[in-house]
């Protein structure tokens, strides 16, 4: 099947979400829709899947125009997706959740679970997909839970299949399998688009790329003769660093002091187990792992957010396991969370209001009864041209700022007061290429300044680039401890996934 | 072209900030969906196929309307009156909205409130300049100690206080039954749950008291207090730390405890707040309009001020618009009955479809025709256990 949009133009009060867009899609190729956050990539899939209607353009299918004025229209003309997050019912088997919607069903209705499970093996077979058919959903690893999906689209016989950005929730390990997947879908003759910003990715598995700024496809290119250094110049509109550019680290003092910490979810169990590490400062220590393994738990416990059930926390000596995170922030502590949307910030309220959300009640702005605004908005106006937060104003809702705005609001709140240790979980999620490389680069500053830093991401690329010294965490232990300059990405994946590589010279560390 | 860019601009405006427009129509969608009501209920007229006599019946009917709430002094001082709890037992629904928290409490604070009001205003003689703020204060106090009984259990076990404060409301209404047949409350010659009269230094004085020859306007200096509340109200919003505070905690309570403020205090600050607004209207009615308690002295105030909370999208001049607005419908619906035939009891009904239509700008948008973003009701509270 080939596909086409031609002149997609689509428009949200204020915004042009997609500004002519033209794109094709052959049959057997796999095409990677590469872009910021906000550049309009999540819209326009939107528009081919029938959720939003273009103002201006056409869709057409093998050289005939279609109209999709809903998802069901969409997926009736052979185009299926594979959403961010999925959709799935989590105690539900897998054949069930397969079948839901297109049952196959009995005389009298009732449901044929076994011709379900049939349809499940068949398929799973033929893509090489390894599914069990009777297990139930909320058993298994995310990587499983996503070929579920491609199942579903699969049975609904999508000729073009869409992912949104597949590779976020998963595994090293699980991303090699999923682009094998991929070429299967390929050779039997599927199309394939592809949405990311992660720039390897993409150029590891697309036949072309497309890449989108603005709204606008800024240009095609061929992975093959493009580096990523190109593409991302292309993304951000000027030159991209890369890399992170740090000079060797000074260790000094040990500021923050965990020893055998274990925290217990409100199911209790246990996520954090007796965990014991140290940071120093001026050194970067990352905590790389797949998201789940206990890091969430383990932050919320450092600044205070979650008891802890035994073990121990000191910062700079000083004991500080029960204290409040108003006590800890007050010690120096900063905290850039994990969820900026729901922990952060809060959207409904201004970006200066934002500014001064964890030290709103220092003597600065407030005198115990009243705030004094127009020192809070002093402040925030100079972070805002400080740390080149793009806003019109500093009194608009910090939910109208895009992802990367957001995420700098709250970096700026955070580092920008003298600091003991900085705790940052995922402080590059959703984040623009260009706005990454500013958070890294303030990080980085942070460190240089003889703050204690601790970075938790779920991103191997960031955590390996950030580190001076990188802890592994899997199922609420810290399994490996190793230095990210001589130790290789494959190995850390490895450790990330529970594993041991075959050369592990630097051992389980305690 | 630039005609129309301009065109599109000024109206994709006006469609981002549209909260005021919606609420504009909604009152106006209120009316007409109202005025087919009354043509409908005036079923002698319609069996005769009088159609203009119908609508004629609806022209008169919301002329008496008007006129009944703002088309005399004796109007306006009965807008006034109705007005006056509603201001209060409102604001003091929006500042528990604003903090997250759906106070559907306001009755039994209201109570208590004017309870507590009661006992200053009967057990004192004057001199007023010290009986009246201290009986005011007394409501105050009163309301916001029951208020703070669902705040604590919110903030202590965890109870969802639509129901402890819909049943905290029951308890007020036996409470105050069984206070008017004590010794200390009920008037020494009846057998019947009413109380003893507030001492004469003790009443609000009236606005209009300086009019002398004008004693049927009955507007008291319980109006002065529920517009004093907005101001506090909006003061307490915008320039304090604690209602900063507030705010933060209602749009998600995730980032305030993330930002370290203390969110089980704040859940009893708020139902106490909200407590003290719905005390001052009980006391403003014990003291201005009453001069005394009976049994049912609340009536259904506390819940309209849900309502009035709602339309007015709980800010404080919205909550002061929308009281007003429900003041006079009160106040014109008395007038509207005696001068047609058209029942009271239509303005329930108007009020309900008012916050019907405000609750469904999308409704809006398809009757009118017009541009509107969807908007939320602005702050309301969150939903069960969380």
């Amino acid at each position: 099947m080939h596909l086409e949009l031609r002149g997609i133009t689509k428009r949200f009060p204020g915004v042009i979400a997609n500004d002519n867009v033209n794109l094709t899609l052959k049959t057997g190729e796999v095409l990677c829709l590469i872009g910021e956050n906000g550049a309009g990539k999540s819209t326009l899939m939107n528009v081919l899947y029938g959720m939003y209607k273009a103002e201006e353009g056409q869709i057409l299918l093998d050289g005939s125009p279609v109209v999709f004025t809903s998802p069901a229209d969409a997926i009736a003309a052979g185009i299926g997706m594979v959403h961010q997050h999925f959709m799935l019912v989590p105690v539900f088997t897998v054949a069930e959740n397969v079948v839901l919607g297109v049952e196959p069903t009995g005389r009298l209705g009732s449901l044929n679970i076994d011709k379900a499970r049939e349809m499940v093996r068949e398929v799973s077979d033929r893509y090489n997909l390894n599914l069990d058919p009777d297990a139930i959903i909320e058993d298994l690893p995310v990587g499983v839970q996503q070929r579920v999906e491609i199942v579903k689209v699969l049975l609904r016989d999508a000729k073009v299949v869409v992912f949104d950005e597949p590779t976020a929730v998963l595994t090293p390990k699980e991303i090699i399998e999923f682009f094998e997947i991929v070429k299967t879908l390929i050779a039997a003759g599927r199309g394939v688009v592809f949405i990311t910003h992660k720039l390897k990715e993409a150029l590891s598995v697309a036949d072309r790329i497309a890449v989108l700024r603005r709204g606008q496809v800024v240009g095609e290119v061929d992975p093959k003769n493009t580096t990523e250094s190109k593409i991302a110049e292309m993304m951000v509109g000027r030159p991209v660093q890369l890399v992170v550019d740090k000079k060797p680290h000074a260790p000094g003092e040990v500021v923050l002091d965990v020893k055998d910490l274990s925290v217990v979810d409100a199911d209790g169990r246990t996520m954090v187990d007796s965990v014991s590490f140290s940071v120093r400062a001026g050194e970067v220590v990352g905590i790389a792992g797949v998201q789940g393994n206990g890091q969430t738990e383990l932050v919320d416990a450092l600044t205070g957010l979650r008891h802890s059930a035994r073990g121990k926390v000191a910062l700079d000596g000083l004991d500080i396991t029960d204290a409040s995170p108003r006590e800890r922030h007050a010690q120096g502590i900063a905290h850039v969370p994990e969820d900026r949307q729901r922990q952060g910030l809060v959207g409904g309220l201004s970006v200066a209001e934002n500014l001064v959300l964890t030290r709103y009640h220092d003597d600065e702005f407030s005198n115990g009864i009243v705030m004094d605004w127009p020192a809070a908005h002093r402040v925030a106006e100079s972070l805002i041209s400080e740390y080149d937060i793009r806003t019109p104003s500093a009194d608009i809702e910090a939910s109208t700022l895009s992802g990367g705005n957001q995420q700098k609001v709250i970096v700026a709140r955070e580092l920008s007061r003298p600091l003991r240790l900085s705790i940052a979980a995922q402080p590059t999620r959703g984040v623009d290429v260009g706005s990454i490389e500013y958070i890294h680069s303030r990080i980085i500053k942070e460190r240089d300044t003889g703050t204690a830093v601790l970075i938790v991401s779920t991103e191997l690329d960031e955590v390996m680039a950030l580190s001076d010294r990188l802890l592994v965490m899997y199922r609420g232990k810290i399994v490996a401890d190793v230095d990210p300059r001589v130790t290789s990405a494959m190995d850390v994946g490895l450790y990330m996934a529970g594993s041991r590589p075959i050369s592990a010279s630097n051992g389980i560390a305690s | 072209m630039k005609i129309a860019a301009t065109f599109r601009k000024i109206t994709e405006r006006i469609a981002r900030t549209s909260s005021f427009r919606i609420t504009l129509l909604a009152i106006l969608s209120a009316m007409v969906v109202g005025a087919f009501i009354i043509i409908l209920s005036d079923i002698d007229k319609l069996q005769n196929g009088d159609i203009i006599g119908a609508i004629r019946t609806v022209g008169s009917a919301y002329w008496a309307l008007v006129v009944g709430s703002f088309g005399s002094l004796r109007a306006i001082s009965a807008t006034i009156n109705s007005a006056t709890p509603l201001i209060l037992c409102g604001v003091s629904v929006a500042v528990a909205f604003k903090a997250g928290l759906f106070n559907i409490g306001a009755t039994g604070q209201m109570l208590a409130g004017g309870m507590a009001a009661l006992w200053v205003g009967f057990s004192m003689d004057g001199p007023g300049i010290i009986q009246v703020p201290l009986a005011v204060l007394a409501g105050a106090v009163g309301g916001a100690a029951y208020g703070a009984i669902p705040g604590i259990l919110k903030a202590r076990t965890g109870a969802h206080e639509v129901i402890t404060t819909i049943m905290l409301n029951n308890m007020a209404g036996f409470l105050v039954l069984w206070l008017l047949k004590t010794n200390l409350f009920q008037r020494a010659d009846r057998t019947d749950p009413i109380s003893k009269l507030v001492s004469a230094p003790g009443h609000l004085p009236r606005l209009f008291g300086f009019l002398s020859d004008r004693p049927d306007l009955v507007a008291h200096a319980g109006f002065v207090v529920a517009i004093l509340a907005v101001i506090v109200y909006w003061w307490f919003l915008n320039r304090s730390t604690t209602g900063f505070e507030f705010r933060a905690f209602g749009m998600n309570a995730d980032a305030a405890q993330y930002a370290g403020m203390h969110t089980k205090r704040l859940t009893v600050m708020a139902m106490m707040f909200a407590g003290a607004f719905a005390g001052l209207a009980g006391s403003a009615e014990v003291l201005g309009t009453y001069g005394y308690a009976s049994q049912n002295f609340a009536g259904n105030i506390g819940f309209d001020a849900i309502a009035i909370a709602l339309l007015g999208r709980s800010t404080p001049l919205g909550t002061l618009l929308a009281a007003l607005l429900f003041g006079a419908l009160q106040a014109g619906g008395r007038q509207m009955q005696a001068n047609t035939d058209v029942p009271i009891d239509l303005i329930v009904v108007l009020r309900a479809l008012i916050v019907m239509f405000i609750a469904a700008p999308l409704l809006i948008k398809a009757i009118w025709r017009i541009k509107v973003a969807p908007t939320s009701l602005g702050q309301t509270f969150r939903g069960w256990g969380s």
